[in-house]
């Protein structure tokens, strides 16, 4: 086996606590109640590890010099070394690290999440081949070092595979990034044979992975990293803006496995408990995503929906079919005299920044003694639970939101169903039209109330699936043509 | 740690994740996702070991930027999390 320095029992216990912490922090997650303790637990969990970390690595200037064995904690511990300029350095790049991070946690707006969250990725993602990069370099601090000087074998595929996916998590991030903040188109980038490079890749990867085994050469080690850069940007840029939850919640996986194979490198159970934790956590979410959508996670990977074609034959379709238009003082007055309205909130709705004008609405409303609901589809916005937030944002009480399978079932009941930036999870042609390609996503049943009110820019875009929306047709039906902050605005004005 | 003591952690640490995130509520869905992204930081463990070790600069280079990056995600990760966490509230009864 490895010829690995004997941990301490203490510090193998007190990673494990740490990993504890970290499953209460995501158990914590079951209720909002719960959760922000479980925010301190994660906390706690974290402040342990690196405690832990510092004082069982802390700098040895002079290691072995009468250190012969765990037999003396101070000894082991160098706690007689925290003076040194290393230790100094390392308290610095902590807290270099958490300004930037605190000042951005603060200043962030909640719009911006998804692409806050991606940037955190591919922080993990390039931590991960940092650690990869320096375990190569001084495997022996590191404990992976075998008599000659040579990288355990064993470790060699941990890390190979450890610096492949976190360097897959860190590029393909970065392109989640900037097609999340608008700085590159959100439209898929097709290049010809890609799947084929894609492959061809991966496979190369996989078998470097397998010679460096053998090898330990460093431009064996560098190439792997070289290419996982580039397959994770290959991996991304096919893939459209409304597809991003599913990409987001994925490159949350990948940077859990990333940080779960340095564990295995390392031999540290709070990484790999952690890693595993995130893997499947990010694994779940995408699985749910895909439900959402009726997609499988393959198709998603593969990229290309939602292009500029189908797009453009479903606009045409559009011109030539009656629809109602109604102002914003018909909308105030169908819903003053509602008992029930319910509130689908879209991306578009994210885009105008209009939760705040929503809610005020919906105060309005139950001034008059209607009754307001949220219905939120999976896989509205760009990120799992991006509506959510951005209601709890603009103060809307959680028990007012729904999900899709706990609030159909009502849209028979509703008087008003108030459709705001959503546009593809609302569409009927998903349960009744096999020709269309967004058949068989589960959407919400807003047709089923009195009166649909769809909040919509134009008559002339379609939705991100690129097909014509039923809806906008239906007796039932009345556009409101406009922004929507503006647009809820002026209904809230239209109240008094 | 011997290779299948450490694989057999591992395993079950999976199967801990399956159940637990399952049991998360869809509207936690992004706070989910950025804490996840916090406690994924912890491979700040192998950057401050990186960073401590004497015998190369450029694994200790590397270590201390691994550090400022994890750390970016330790405090920005927690901090966004607390902030979003913040602002579920219930219904005001009165």
């Amino acid at each position: 086996m490895h010829e690995v320095a004997q941990t301490p029992a203490w510090v193998m216990l007190a990673y494990l606590f740490a990993g504890v912490c970290f499953i209460l922090a995501l158990r914590g997650l079951s209720s909002p109640e719960s959760s922000r303790r479980g925010n301190w637990l994660g906390i706690l969990g974290m402040i342990v590890a690196v405690a832990t970390t510092l004082i069982h690595h802390a700098p040895r200037p002079y290691e072995t010099a009468g250190c012969d064995s765990a037999a003396s904690f101070l000894c082991t511990s160098g706690l007689v070394n925290f003076a040194s300029a290393e230790f100094a350095e390392i308290l610095a790049a902590l807290a270099a690290g958490a300004v930037i991070g605190i000042v951005t946690a603060r200043r962030i707006a909640m719009t911006a999440m998804p692409q806050l969250v991606a940037a955190f990725h591919s922080l993990v993602g390039l931590a991960a081949v940092c650690v990869g990069a320096a375990a190569y370099l001084n495997p022996a601090a590191f404990g992976i070092a075998e008599a000659g000087g040579l990288i355990h074998p064993g470790s060699r595929v941990e890390m190979g595979l450890g610096v492949a996916i976190g360097a897959i998590t860190f590029s393909g991030s970065v392109i989640a990034f900037l097609k999340l903040n608008g700085n590159m188109s959100g439209r898929p980038i097709l290049l010809p044979l890609r799947h084929l490079i894609n492959l061809g890749t991966l496979v190369a990867i996989l078998a470097l992975v397998g010679y460096f085994v053998t090898d330990q050469s460093p431009w064996v080690f560098w190439t792997i990293a070289l290419l996982s850069f580039a397959i994770g940007f290959l991996l991304i840029i096919p893939i459209g803006g409304a597809d991003m939850p599913v990409v987001v919640s994925m490159l949350n996986s990948y940077s859990g496995w990333a940080a779960a194979a340095m564990g295995f490198t390392l031999q540290n159970s709070a990484m790999i408990i952690t890693g595993a934790l995130v893997g499947s956590s990010g694994a779940i979410l995408s699985y749910i995503m895909c439900r959402a959508m009726n997609r499988n996670f393959i198709s998603v990977i593969a990229g290309g929906f939602g292009g500029g074609d189908a797009a453009a034959s479903g606009a045409a379709a559009a011109s030539d079919r009656p629809w109602k238009r109604g102002s914003a003082e018909d909308a105030a007055f169908l819903m003053k005299q509602a008992e029930l309205v319910v509130i689908v909130p879209g991306y578009g709705m994210a885009v105008a920044q209009a939760q705040h004008a929503v809610r005020e609405m919906a105060d309005q409303l139950k001034q008059e003694g209607v009754t307001v609901k949220y219905a939120i589809h999976p896989v509205a916005g760009r990120m799992p639970g991006h509506m959510n937030v951005l209601l709890a944002e603009a103060n809307v009480p959680y028990d007012e939101v729904f999900e899709l399978e706990d609030i159909n079932a009502e849209f028979s009941r509703a008087d008003v169903a108030f459709v705001i930036g959503a546009n593809d999870v609302t569409n009927p042609a998903a349960k009744t039209d096999r020709s269309s390609p967004i058949y068989g996503m589960p959407v919400l049943d807003v047709e089923k109330a009195k009166t649909v009110l769809f909040v919509k820019r134009s008559m002339g875009g379609v939705g991100y699936a690129g097909v014509d929306n039923d809806l906008f047709y239906r007796d039932n039906t009345m556009m409101l043509l406009g922004d929507a902050k503006k647009m809820a605005e002026e209904i809230v004005k239209a109240m008094d | 740690m011997d290779f299948i003591t450490i694989l057999s952690i591992f395993v079950l640490a999976v199967f801990v994740g399956y159940f637990v995130v399952w049991s998360v509520t869809p509207a936690l869905h992004t706070p989910l996702m950025s804490v996840t992204n916090a406690i994924s930081s912890v491979i700040v463990v192998g950057a401050l070991i990186a960073a401590a070790a004497a015998g190369s600069t450029g694994s200790k280079w590397l270590g201390l930027a691994a550090v400022v990056m994890a750390s970016i995600n330790i405090f920005g990760g927690f901090a966004v999390t607390a902030r979003m966490l913040a602002m579920y509230k219930k219904k005001e009864r009165r």
